[in-house]
């Protein structure tokens, strides 16, 4: 194998190797920018455990979180990173003549994994709220909802912009921005889950230990 | 060059490992936070060093981070991203319990 | 009166929130500096309008400036704005010294409130609107030129980093006029600056407008340091790359890693004041040392970002008008990095006495002191370059000099503060604002005057006046003295900072002498002015065209000044560390390229002045509660990214014959210059070529 890896991700190199070198400055400043994100995320994580002691008598860690719709998330997250993954397959390797059926049709379901996980996680804060476990009542729950709800604002403009990415397929073709853009955007798919490991990992499990 | 086709069956094998890899490894956290089988402090060892794996998985198989000499940039980057979080993340953890320790 | 005018659309304006208004209704010495300030504001921001219509240059403005992608013309715009908030700063610090001088048992000039809206703006401008936009404005025109890159990797994100900095510092403008500011200071500390304690408008201008320019800086940050690692000349090496590169690097690493926690400080405030969040309330939970605790692992970094940038200005001054080689280059690389990393394993120092053990402060201490090591390692090298050099004592030179002596001195009291039982004594005194000032004034303030001074020509293909550079050079190390030794006594004689009334009669001598200061610091920066218009009015006999004024060493010299859009004719190829100056002793400097290709450039854009409007727009509409102008400036916002993202026509080319021409009419012109030794280099007679490079 001829290829080299220039930047994160999948890499263009074997069947685009014009692209592949446009990429690596886009590509590699776009995972700068994710470093950056990690570390606000980092610091929200540190501010959680900080805070969660700062319950003021009200709801816990162990009130509010639930195992199985967390699994259920943490799954379909997950499955999504797949199917990114193998939308990025269908780029790299998809035949331009046959056009980009593969590659729109992987993007459209991990779409739809991106908005159950957003709908699931909506009916989880609703929950919350409902139960009175609002931001407002503590510091613990204040910390809780500034990381988690970040996380899904990340998955929200996720999804916005796959459907842009679909759109400027149907507009352009695999053309060269297109292809760097879908590089990126494959990044940040799979940088979301990374951070939603740490989530379930220091957030949600750690909370339901008995 | 190589057979492109070759290309991609590798590429989607890498994909399917990582997923499988990460399943699994997601499964023993839960697994053990459902049923826990050892202390409270050890389970949250448990899940905390699965969490890290899990995260290197994704990191090889999904980012296709490796050790090859052309990934070296994007490695350095990580490995040094890595350090900053571990000192403010540690460092504030130290510095705040030690003042709820000595004021709340 | 003091009910909002009309809720739903101007959220909570109300008259009074005119400083006009309240001049007018109760006008006292106080009200009317604020009234001044505010008038000043809306007759400058009119007066310019009307002079460029009369002048009829919109157009060019716009098509030329305001819409460019060019990293020389975008770093020239960011130096700009640095000049004019540092009028604002100064002037402000000025009439500090004057309050704190008349306000002995005395109630001062101006009110307690606005004496605190003072040393808040004062901060909060000096830092993320005069030093990073100074910095980020050098670094965005040298470094390019210094790897041999046309651009650098993102042009249009560099557009709206200096947008998203430029309606920041709008926004801060805008506090002056409409509302109030932040009395909380540059740090701004919950639970002071909660609703609780600061229900107004003034917590909500200082976080949006740093949150807008954390944004900036983080983006310029990120786009310095991809072109660093990815954009360099074939041959450039990093261990052959200019210091000041190397600083840019180290800085641009630095933003990366700093800036957000700012953002999350801010953020967490910005959750507590406007959804009711408790993260640093007194009540339900709330943890306001984690406050103290995130911002300055933002605000110890920082100051290492502004720092660094002006040690790299300091290589290259000491180094060129030393006429020998910078010594230690591998030491002076070494000790960036060192400072680097350490900048991240002290902050707990800016809060000894919030209540940690003796332990976890010793760590930090320890770890305080270490990091003072690397920059002696740098004045060594600096020294050490000098001797056995033959000095000129231009302008960027003696800053260098007045730099080297007296931030040691500022560095010595910071080994002070390293202890933390000193520290003790003298935290939040007057002691630790003259060692920050100690540190900034000389540090940066004088390491971006003299880059300013060594550049201009290349820039701009005029020197500066050198007789009215000296003027000011005097005032700004006399008033820097003056305005500033003072306050160690006053420190260490238990005066606090941020005092508005003084009760202790002994202060008055010192408060006298910081006050006569603060005027010179004034005349400094109105030398500075008047050295423009002369520099000016006298171009024609001070051009450089042949763009080495000074028998520099590195690849930006070796160009055309001021340098065409594209920089390079073609990428320059380097084989060592000082590569023009080893050409110029060769005599291969001035050889034309082997070949002539197009030139690809990026098109004008207007995305970074309509992102830094809606920036703008959110952010008032925030400070405001005028929630349909932040949404709508939301909605803007991605519309404009999405938007962007479908154009596909984002390049021009210059065609090789163009570049060909104008790069032998510029050698032709070289060839027919008289090149000259470095006696009469302050004369009409250097026209920018130097002796022993033909």
């Amino acid at each position: 194998m001829t290829t080299e890896t220039k930047h994160p991700g999948i890499n263009l190199g074997a069947t685009d190797r014009r692209t592949d070198d446009e990429a690596e400055p886009d590509v590699f400043g776009f995972w700068v920018f994710l470093m950056s994100d990690a570390v606000i995320f980092a610091l929200l994580f540190a501010t959680y455990g900080v805070m969660l002691a700062g319950t003021a008598g009200g709801p816990t860690p162990a009130d509010t979180y639930k195992l199985v719709p967390t699994l259920v998330e943490t799954l379909v997250l997950l499955t999504s990173s797949l199917t990114f993954g193998m939308a990025s397959v269908a780029m790299k390797h998809g035949d331009e003549r046959a056009g980009n059926t593969e590659l729109v049709a992987w993007l459209a379901v991990t779409l739809a994994l991106g908005l159950v996980f957003l709908a699931l996680e909506l009916r989880d804060f609703a929950t919350m709220i409902g139960d009175g476990a609002v931001p407002a009542r503590s510091g613990y729950l204040s910390s809780f909802f500034a990381l988690v709800p970040l996380h899904g604002l990340h998955v929200a403009a996720g999804c916005l912009w796959i459907v842009v990415m679909m759109v400027q397929l149907r507009v352009f073709g695999r053309d060269d921005r297109v292809k760097i853009n879908l590089l990126r955007l494959g990044l940040f798919w799979h940088f979301l889950d990374i951070v939603w490991i740490a989530i379930f990992s220091v957030v949600y499990l750690p909370g339901l230990i008995r | 060059m190589s057979d492109p086709d070759q290309g991609k069956r590798a590429d989607i094998r890498t994909y399917l490992i990582g997923y499988a890899a990460a399943l699994l490894l997601t499964g023993i956290a839960f697994a053990a936070v459902r049923w826990p089988g050892v202390g409270t402090t050890a389970t949250l060892a448990i899940v905390l060093t699965l969490a890290l794996v899990q995260m290197i998985v994704h990191f090889r198989f999904f980012l296709h981070i490796t050790l090859a000499k052309s990934a070296r940039d994007d490695l350095r980057l990580i490995l040094f991203s890595t350090l900053i979080v571990v000192m403010m993340v540690s460092g504030t953890l130290v510095v705040l319990m030690n003042l709820r320790h000595r004021m709340m | 009166m003091s009910a909002p005018l009309w809720p739903a659309v101007l959220g909570r304006f109300d008259w009074q929130s005119l400083p006009f208004v309240r001049a007018w209704q109760h006008p006292s010495l106080n009200e009317l500096i604020g009234a001044g300030a505010a008038a000043m504001v809306v007759i400058g921001a009119i007066a310019l309008v009307a002079l460029i219509t009369m002048l009829g240059r919109w157009r060019y403005l716009w098509g030329d400036w305001l819409t460019s992608l060019d990293h020389k013309r975008i770093g020239i715009m960011y130096v700009v704005l640095a000049f004019v908030m540092l009028a604002r700063a100064l002037v402000e610090g000025v009439v500090m010294r004057a309050h704190q001088a008349t306000a002995i048992d005395a109630p001062g000039i101006v009110s307690p409130d606005h004496f605190a809206q003072l040393f808040s703006t004062h901060g909060s401008i000096m830092i993320f609107f005069m030093a990073m936009p100074f910095l980020t404005g050098a670094i965005n025109y040298v470094m390019p030129l210094q790897i041999g890159s046309r651009d650098v990797a993102f042009p249009l994100l560099n557009s709206i980093s200096l947008w998203l900095t430029g309606a920041a510092a709008g926004i801060m403008m805008a506090s002056l006029v409409i509302g109030e500011f932040s009395t909380g200071g540059w740090t701004g500390y919950p639970p002071f600056t909660e609703l609780r304690f600061s229900p107004g408008v003034g917590v909500d201008y200082w976080i949006w407008a740093v949150t807008l320019g954390s944004i900036g800086s983080t983006l310029s940050g990120l786009n310095f340091a991809v072109t660093i690692y990815k954009m360099r000349c074939p041959g450039m090496t990093l261990m052959r790359m200019p210091m000041f590169t190397w600083t840019s690097l180290c800085t641009s690493i630095l933003m990366i890693f700093a800036m957000p926690p700012l953002t999350v400080a801010t953020a967490l405030l910005a959750l507590d004041r406007y959804l009711g969040f408790h993260f640093f309330t007194n009540d339900l939970g709330g943890n306001m040392m984690n406050y103290a605790n995130l911002f300055w692992l933002f605000g110890h970094p920082e100051v290492y970002i502004l720092i660094l940038p002006a040690f790299g200005v300091y290589s290259e001054v000491v180094s060129t008008f030393s006429s020998k080689e910078l010594y230690g280059y591998t030491s002076l690389v070494l000790a960036t990095m060192a400072i680097a990393v350490l900048s991240f394993t002290v902050w707990v120092h800016h809060f000894f006495t919030m209540g940690q053990s003796a332990n976890v402060n010793a760590v930090f201490g320890i770890a305080t002191m270490t990091i003072g090591v690397p920059t002696g390692v740098k004045i060594y090298d600096w020294i050490w370059t000098m001797f056995r050099g033959r000095v000129r004592f231009t302008v960027p030179m003696l800053y260098s000099l007045a730099f080297m002596m007296t931030f040691v001195l500022g560095g010595l009291t910071g080994i002070i503060l390293a202890f933390p039982p000193l520290d003790y004594l003298v935290h939040n005194t007057l002691f630790l604002v003259a060692h920050f000032h100690n540190m900034l004034i000389p540090g940066l303030l004088y390491g971006m005057l003299a880059g300013y001074h060594y550049w201009f020509p290349k820039a701009f293909g005029f020197r500066l006046d050198e007789r009215w550079g000296r003027i000011a050079f005097g005032c700004w190390v006399g008033g820097f003295y003056l305005a500033f030794m003072p306050l160690y006594v006053l420190g260490a004689g238990g005066m606090a900072r941020r005092t508005a009334e003084i009760f202790e009669p002994a202060f008055r001598p010192w408060l006298y002498v910081a006050g006569v200061g603060a005027l010179v610091l004034f005349a400094a920066l109105a030398a500075l002015a008047v050295q423009l218009w002369v520099s000016i009015r006298d171009r024609d006999a001070n051009r450089v065209p042949a763009g080495d004024p000074w028998d520099a060493r590195g690849l930006e010299w070796s160009i055309p000044a001021p340098p065409p859009e594209y920089n390079y004719a073609a990428p320059p190829r380097v084989a060592s560390r000082d590569p023009f100056y080893d050409a110029k002793r060769n005599g291969t400097a001035y050889y034309p390229p082997a070949r002539y290709d197009d030139i690809e450039l990026p098109r004008n854009a207007a995305v970074g002045p309509v992102l830094g409007l809606l920036g703008a727009a959110i952010a008032f509409g925030l400070v405001w509660h005028m929630w349909w102008l932040a949404i709508l400036g939301l909605a803007g916002v991605v519309a404009t990214v999405i938007a962007r993202s479908f154009v596909r026509d984002t390049h021009r080319i210059i065609p090789a014959a163009d570049v060909e021409r104008q790069d032998r009419a510029w050698r032709a012109a070289v060839a027919a210059t008289p090149a000259i030794p470095r006696e009469v280099e302050m004369t009409p007679a250097n026209r920018g070529l130097a002796e022993g490079a033909a």
